[in-house]
């Protein structure tokens, strides 16, 4: 290099391979890696795309490969054969045009739906009909909403106008859903195909997420970056400097070349510069990427591996999506919990049903039989008048009605009558909504038997055996905007003798007691409450009698919204909003939703871990409430602030809110003198909280509400939100994230409905549940119950969240400690680059020397035991907010790595200064010089981990090994190095334990116990010791005591915690 | 930065390629295994009080005994120094280094009386010492070509481009190039002993033994050695000696195993110094057999410093105005040295150790003590706190 020509050719300190080999190995990993997960994802696209698909060709079927399928296509599709893309249903092997398919693997519900064919091509049989067909279809531009879809298809048929009919979602076969009972369709390519599916669409890329402790990694690399050019500037100065006189600059015996010689002074500088940060370029920590990267991706295997998240019931462990967020799992502040499904178990059972505020109970869950919950109805229905038992027939024929249940088909029709007969479960329901099944079964075991749908009649078997068909004309489908569903039918046989038109609906309390106009409202209202108190589902249901015209004008708007190509969805709403009113109301029913296993005591785990947890949910304020009592998420002691759409309608919102601060401020300062700390939970519903989040015009200052809003909740150990959208339940997420702490946010749920919070959320965790797997294939981590997130938490995330802080400060300080002698060394050789360890030393010492013991320690370090972690959940509070990965803590690594290189340095420097190490009298040079101050580098960085290192011999390493000063240096340097870690660490232990520290002491001497003889030293030294863990949580612990208690009287109180 | 890129999650949702253990799912149970549930079996060393204090005492309690020991050893050996630089004027060197003219064929010398106050027993070993002389410049530690030196006979006739500008002279390859082996030490120094009846007998130096035995027999290797017919000055024709050696490299000794590349001062000073300040074996002063009489008894002493030109004139012209007949190091305000040292089990006088392990004990110790107070203080605070409350 030095001949050469070039003047701005760097001579390198260190070969290109020294330094480029540590690079090229994290390249090379990551791109092994990565190629790893590009080939799988090759292998999937290629048996996707090349997945036969049948399509009809001048009248016959031909075999192709799904990436050939165009726009216009007819496909032939077989039973359990999944769609290559997005169809209109043209015709379907059964005679009434209709198919039954699965969508599980696009939204997660198993229930078989039911889709139409357009009613002019049902007839189609063969493909040489399907083929003659003649139509245009006109679509809207593709869309990710799976249930909304707006065409229409125009039938050119000989000689005529063109038939159009509309088409919507019940059309539309979407690709990834599979087909079902059904022998064959044709369907047509319609609209969408490759990327244009509702289901690619569905699936975009998520963001990045990333971890707090990578953003401290890079900061503290910014931090090592400075550090470096700092070093190679101050170096490159004080090289001139030193320099300054030619007898320095090129003594006799050490000359420059030619070349070096011509070169402009400012040229030398930068070259030299610019060696220097080659030489010191191990400041920085290559190899710490690929080291984190392999201790996520290994050490998430524990998760997946652990024997407690695994549920017997779905025979599935828990997942996981991302590795990157592992320690994340340590850092979490707020939990945002979806209710239904995740904290309840969405296992619905009908308790009870009250028609204009009388009760039935079906109590005959213990033997199943009829009879006796016909029985049952009898003996409360002991005096039945006219009017109220007409009620009563309706209000059970409007529950069996309206609903969208499906009846699980047997082989044969005379097998499910058969099967419902014997009330045996050979046929059972299935529906997109549990309460509906809840509540259709309970109608069964009230004595009204939903059988089927039979040719857009419903057949019902009543109390007296008898059947009963109803004409199903409408059904008015429920959405979340309206929270209702009805049905419109014509009673055509059995006891209702009139062939009248009626309207059956149910819905939330909230959504159907403003459109009621006459029934026993107040009784049904009053009930309503109460079972929501309890933590019930409740819903009520009401009914209409609508007379011929009446109908035909309902029956006329409907068709009409429904044909419309724009705005379909608001037109149907009108629509709706018109038909829907004037209810007679019927009674209320109430769905118990079970509380899952062990919610309480993870909510209170969380609790104590310092985390604040919110539950957001669409239900209704007094459920959620409720069951937010049961869960110990709000304790009787709990003080309840509300900031619901009822208190503001009495005062203006800015007045509740500062009311509402100053309780919380004012409790705040009292209690920072009372020994009763008294919590808040807080209630706020959609309404409000859209409210609160709208930018406010009048004021000077628009965020004003949020903020006041956000101190309030930051004051609450609890928050609930009702009534939420799924798009709330992200702003909220995101309102908190963006708040001015910026705290790690975690979102649980189970439902599609929390797939916006739980990608919007820093950690997502999607329970594997009833309500299908989109939040699970949609979250970082998925786990099968609620529970399992206390473990996820307090002692995955804690483990890993160690591990890495770990792991990251170990690297930093161990490149410290290797470059920081150099850097001195620079000092003793006039500054002129040259490395004081060996080539070898430098490549090797961040790959294998250092690098696999703390890979190895960060995969399996437990500095307290598992079961420590889960009986004291506020050892979590230990490594909140990134305790571990401060700057201080950063600071006091780096010093540490400052001070052992220099103990290093010197310690070596004067060993060497000016004597023989060796018996035989020979002197060592340089390269000795450096082996031994890396040898005890690599002990002491080794020690640091308490693990063995290999290393690796050479013969300066021989020469240097066999001389006992040496040896005893070593010994002494390593001494010298650790000890003020291990002063630091006794004395913080001695003066301020922190709590993990204290378990840890309490884990040993219950460990010591076994051992030690029962000596009463050591016994009242454990005393003493548990006394002192005890002694700083008395607050806690009596506050936890308390609220147990008081727990247990409001169970006495109120049947809430049912078994 | 990196790491936040390598998140490959499926953009296609479908595909799941899921992370990590997504393959080990499929409905099976976990094994349950010591190691996959986390359970193996760990000794945790807390560093509490009551484990670390009785450690630290007895680490005081063996470095100590420890220290003391070097310090005693590193005491018990004798060393002496003397420099002979010639600086000052009233120095006897002072004449060879300053007023010396180069031209001059007889080699200057110049003779320094010493007197050992104790005698030296077994082996003695002589060192020479320079000071201010940056032997690990990088620049100069790596101006040599290993394999020329390994007897490699390609290196030896197209030597490495890191021995520039000491690679070529004349176009001839130097034999051996590179800026260490052109500035080899070179005075000669004898010493002699004044017997107290007035002869003087000089001392017989061994210059075999001082370079290591890995660098003698495995790195420094003659060229063409195998070979019939091949004495070294064949093996190095073609070749020009250094620019500043009086003698071509093949005639440094007389004796063949001392020849050559594998001159054992050649040796010694192509290993480069760590630090500016240093020393290199010399000669070894073997014990006398009988091993009655002490190596070196008290008394008289005389060392002679042989000046040999250590370069050719016209490169003196160039590159110095001021006459240098000696090894050059008041250029750079050098020094040299000759240090006599007896040898312990712990190699050569070096307190530093001794010290350091005295010091480090103490320190230990004395921690010990004021952990043990604040182990009690703090102790004692939290039982009265726990009455207390």
């Amino acid at each position: 290099m030095k001949s050469d020509p070039d003047p701005l050719i760097i001579d390198t300190p260190t070969s290109p391979v020294t330094s480029g080999l540590p690079l090229f190995f994290v390249i090379t990993v990551t791109a092994i890696k990565q190629g790893y997960e590009d080939w799988l994802r090759h292998k999937a696209d290629c048996s996707i795309n090349e997945c036969p698909v049948d399509v009809v060709q001048q009248g016959k079927v031909v075999r192709t490969q799904s990436h050939k399928l165009r726009v216009g296509d007819i496909v032939v599709v077989r039973e359990d054969e999944t769609f290559p893309c997005d169809l209109i249903l043209l015709s379907s092997s059964r005679h009434d045009g209709t198919c039954y398919v699965t969508t599980t693997s696009l939204d997660g519900e198993s229930s078989h739906k039911t889709y139409y064919a357009v009613p002019d091509t049902m007839a189609f049989r063969t493909e040489r009909e399907v083929d003659s067909l003649h139509a245009t279809i006109e679509c809207e531009q593709p869309q990710p909403d799976l249930y909304k879809f707006v065409g229409r298809i125009n039938i050119y048929t000989d000689k005529e106008e063109p038939v159009a009919r509309t088409l919507g979602a019940e059309n539309l076969l979407l690709r990834g859903a599979t087909l079902k009972n059904t022998q064959h369709i044709y369907g047509t390519v319609a609209v969408y195909t490759g990327m244009e599916t509702k289901m690619a669409l569905n699936y975009q890329s998520k963001s990045q997420k990333r971890s707090a402790v990578e953003k401290s990694m890079n900061a503290f690399l910014i931090v090592y970056l400075c550090i470096l050019i700092s070093k190679a500037v101050i170096n490159t100065v004080l090289k001139y400097a030193w320099q300054w006189s030619p007898d320095r600059d090129e003594p006799w015996y050490n000359h420059r070349t030619e070349n070096e010689r011509q070169r402009h002074v400012v040229i030398r500088a930068f070259t030299d510069f610019l060696a220097f940060m080659v030489l010191f370029n191990y400041i920085i920590p290559v190899s710490m990427y690929v080291t984190v990267e392999m201790q996520k991706f290994l050490g998430s295997y524990f998760i997946t591996w652990d024997e407690e998240m695994f549920d017997e019931e779905l025979g599935e462990g828990a997942q996981v999506n991302t590795s990157d967020l592992n320690e994340e799992l340590g850092q979490v502040e707020y939990v945002f919990t979806d209710k239904t499904g995740t904290l309840t178990e969405n296992n619905m059972e009908f308790i009870e049903c009250c028609v204009d505020g009388n009760v039935y109970i079906p109590h005959a869950i213990c033997n199943g039989q009829i009879l006796s919950a016909a029985s049952s109805i009898d003996m409360i229905d002991s005096s039945p008048g006219g009017y109220r038992r007409e009620h009563e027939d309706l209000f059970f024929r409007a529950l069996c009605l309206c609903h969208t249940v499906q009846v699980k088909e047997e082989e044969t029709v005379d097998g499910i009558k058969r099967g419902i007969h014997q009330g045996r479960p050979t046929s059972f329901y299935i529906s997109s909504s549990p309460d509906e099944v809840a509540l259709v079964e309970g109608m069964k075991r009230l004595g009204y038997t939903y059988l089927r749908l039979k040719d857009n009649y419903m057949e019902i078997l009543n109390k007296d055996d008898e059947i009963e068909r109803f004409e199903l004309l409408h059904v008015l489908n429920f959405d979340s905007v309206r929270r209702r569903m009805s049905v419109i039918v014509r009673s055509s046989s059995g006891k209702m003798q009139t062939r009248e038109y009626l309207l059956f609906c149910k819905g939330a309390d909230s959504s159907i007691f403003p459109r009621v106009v006459s029934g026993k409202v107040e009784q049904v209202k009053a009930r309503v409450e109460q079972n929501a108190v309890e933590g019930l589902r409740t819903l009520c249901v009401a009914y209409r009698r609508l007379c011929q015209s009446e109908y035909e004008e309902a029956c006329h708007q409907l068709t009409e919204a429904k044909l419309a190509l724009q705005d379909r969805e608001q037109r149907l709403a009108q629509a709706y909003d018109i038909i829907e009113r004037d209810f007679v109301l019927l009674g209320a029913t109430a769905v118990e939703d079970r509380l899952q296993e062990k919610a309480a005591d993870t909510i209170e785990s969380l609790h104590k871990a310092g985390m604040k947890v919110w539950v957001l949910t669409g239900d209704k304020m007094e459920t959620a409430a409720a069951t937010c009592y049961a869960s110990k998420l709000f304790r009787r002691s709990t003080q309840i602030l509300e900031l619901t759409k009822k208190r503001t309608e009495e005062q203006s919102l800015h007045d509740v809110l500062f009311e509402l601060n100053r309780t919380v401020l004012r409790q705040r300062s009292i209690s920072g003198l009372s020994v009763d700390c008294l919590d808040f939970g807080l209630i706020i519903d959609g309404a409000t909280l859209s409210a609160v989040l709208k930018p406010n015009q009048e004021r000077a200052n628009p965020s004003n509400y949020r903020e006041i809003f956000l101190e309030i909740c930051r004051n609450c150990s609890a928050v609930l939100c009702c009534r939420m959208a799924p798009l709330q339940k992200a702003q909220i997420v995101k309102l908190i994230k963006a708040s001015k702490e910026h705290p790690i946010t975690l979102a649980i749920g189970d439902g599609a409905n929390d797939v916006s919070m739980i990608l919007e959320a820093h950690v997502g965790i999607g329970i594997m549940g009833k309500e299908g797997r989109q939040a699970a294939r949609n979250s970082d981590y998925a786990i099968p119950k609620f529970k399992h997130l206390k473990k996820m938490l307090l002692v995955h995330g804690h483990y890993y969240y160690i591990r890495i802080a770990e792991l990251v400060q170990y690297f930093f300080y161990k490149n410290v400690c290797f470059i920081f002698p150099q850097f001195l060394y620079q000092f003793f050789c006039g500054f002129s680059q040259q490395p004081l360890y060996d080539t070898a030393y430098l490549t090797l010492y961040n790959i294998s020397f250092t690098s696999l013991p703390i890979l190895l320690y960060s995969l399996v370090e437990q500095h307290v035991t598992m079961e420590t972690l889960k009986r004291e959940p506020s050892l979590y509070r230990d490594i909140a907010k990134n305790s571990l990965l401060r700057w201080p803590v950063f600071l006091y690594w780096t010093c540490l790595g400052v001070f052992d290189a220099v103990i290093f340095f010197f310690g070596a420097y004067f060993l060497f200064d000016n004597t023989t190490f060796t018996s035989n009298g020979q002197m060592f040079g340089n390269w000795t010089f450096g082996t031994l101050v890396f040898t005890v580098l690599v002990f002491t960085v080794t020690l640091k981990v308490p693990f063995l290192n290999y290393q690796r011999m050479y013969y300066v390493f021989m020469q240097m090994l066999s001389s006992g000063p040496a040896w005893l240096s070593i010994i002494l340097l390593i001494t010298v190095s650790l000890l003020p870690d291990v002063i630091k660490k006794v004395l913080c232990r001695a003066v301020c334990p922190t709590a993990t520290e204290r378990a840890q002491k309490v884990g040993a001497a219950g460990a010591l116990e076994g051992f030690v003889a029962p000596g009463t030293a050591t016994a009242a030294e454990e005393s003493n010791e548990r006394d002192l863990l005890h002694r700083d949580r008395t607050c806690e612990g009596d506050k936890a005591t308390r609220t147990y208690d008081s727990m247990m009287s409001h169970s006495h109180s109120t049947p809430l915690s049912k078994p | 930065m990196m790491a936040s890129s390598y998140n490959a999650k499926d953009e296609d949702g479908h595909i799941t390629v899921t992370g990590p253990g997504g393959g080990t799912l499929r409905s099976k149970k976990p094994e349950n295994t010591a190691f996959k549930q986390q359970r193996l079996p760990a000794w945790q060393p807390i560093l509490t009080a009551g484990t670390v204090l009785p450690a630290f005492f007895i680490i005081g309690l063996i470095f100590i005994p420890i220290g003391i020991g070097l310090y005693v050893t590193s005491n018990n050996i004798k060393e002496f120094e003397v420099d002979y630089t010639g600086v000052d004027m009233s120095s006897p060197c002072f004449n060879c280094s300053q007023n010396f003219s180069w031209n001059s064929t007889t080699p200057c010398t110049c003779t320094i009386p010493f007197f050992l106050e104790q005698p030296y027993e077994s082996n003695v070993f002589m060192y020479y010492g320079l000071s201010n002389f940056y032997q690990n410049h990088r620049r100069y530690v790596k101006s040599r070509d290993d394999s020329q030196l390994n007897g490699d006979m390609t290196s030896l006739k197209e030597p490495s481009k890191e021995c520039e500008p000491y690679a070529y002279h004349d176009n001839k390859p130097i034999a051996p190039c590179g800026a260490i082996a052109n500035s080899m030490f070179n005075d000669t120094l004898e010493l002699f002993y004044n017997d107290p009846n007035g002869t003087k007998v000089q001392i017989p130096l061994t210059n075999i033994g001082i370079a290591w035995w890995t660098d003698k027999h495995v790195k420094f290797k003659n060229p063409g050695v195998g070979e019939a017919n091949q004495n070294l000055t064949t093996a190095f024709q073609g070749t020009t000696k250094p620019l500043n050696w009086r003698r071509p490299v093949y005639e440094l000794d007389a004796a063949a195993n001392n020849d050559g590349f594998i001159n054992e001062d050649f040796i010694v000073w192509m290993r480069t110094a760590a630090l500016p300040t240093f020393r290199k074996l010399y000669r070894i002063i073997k014990s006398p057999s009988n091993g009655m009489m002490p190596t070196m008894p008290r008394g008289n002493y005389t060392l002679e410093v042989v000046y040999i030109t250590t370069m050719s004139k016209n490169l003196r012209q160039n590159l110095f105005n001021q006459l240098n007949p000696d090894y050059p190091v008041r250029s750079f305000e050098g020094r040299k040295r000759m240090i006599l040292s007896t040898i312990s089990w712990m190699g050569g006088k070096n307190p530093f150790l001794g010290i350091a392990y005295i010091t480090v004990g103490s320190v230990c110790f004395f921690l010990g003590v004021v952990l043990l107070i604040i182990h009690h203080k703090c102790g004692n605070r939290n039982n009265s706190a726990d009455i207390s409350n």
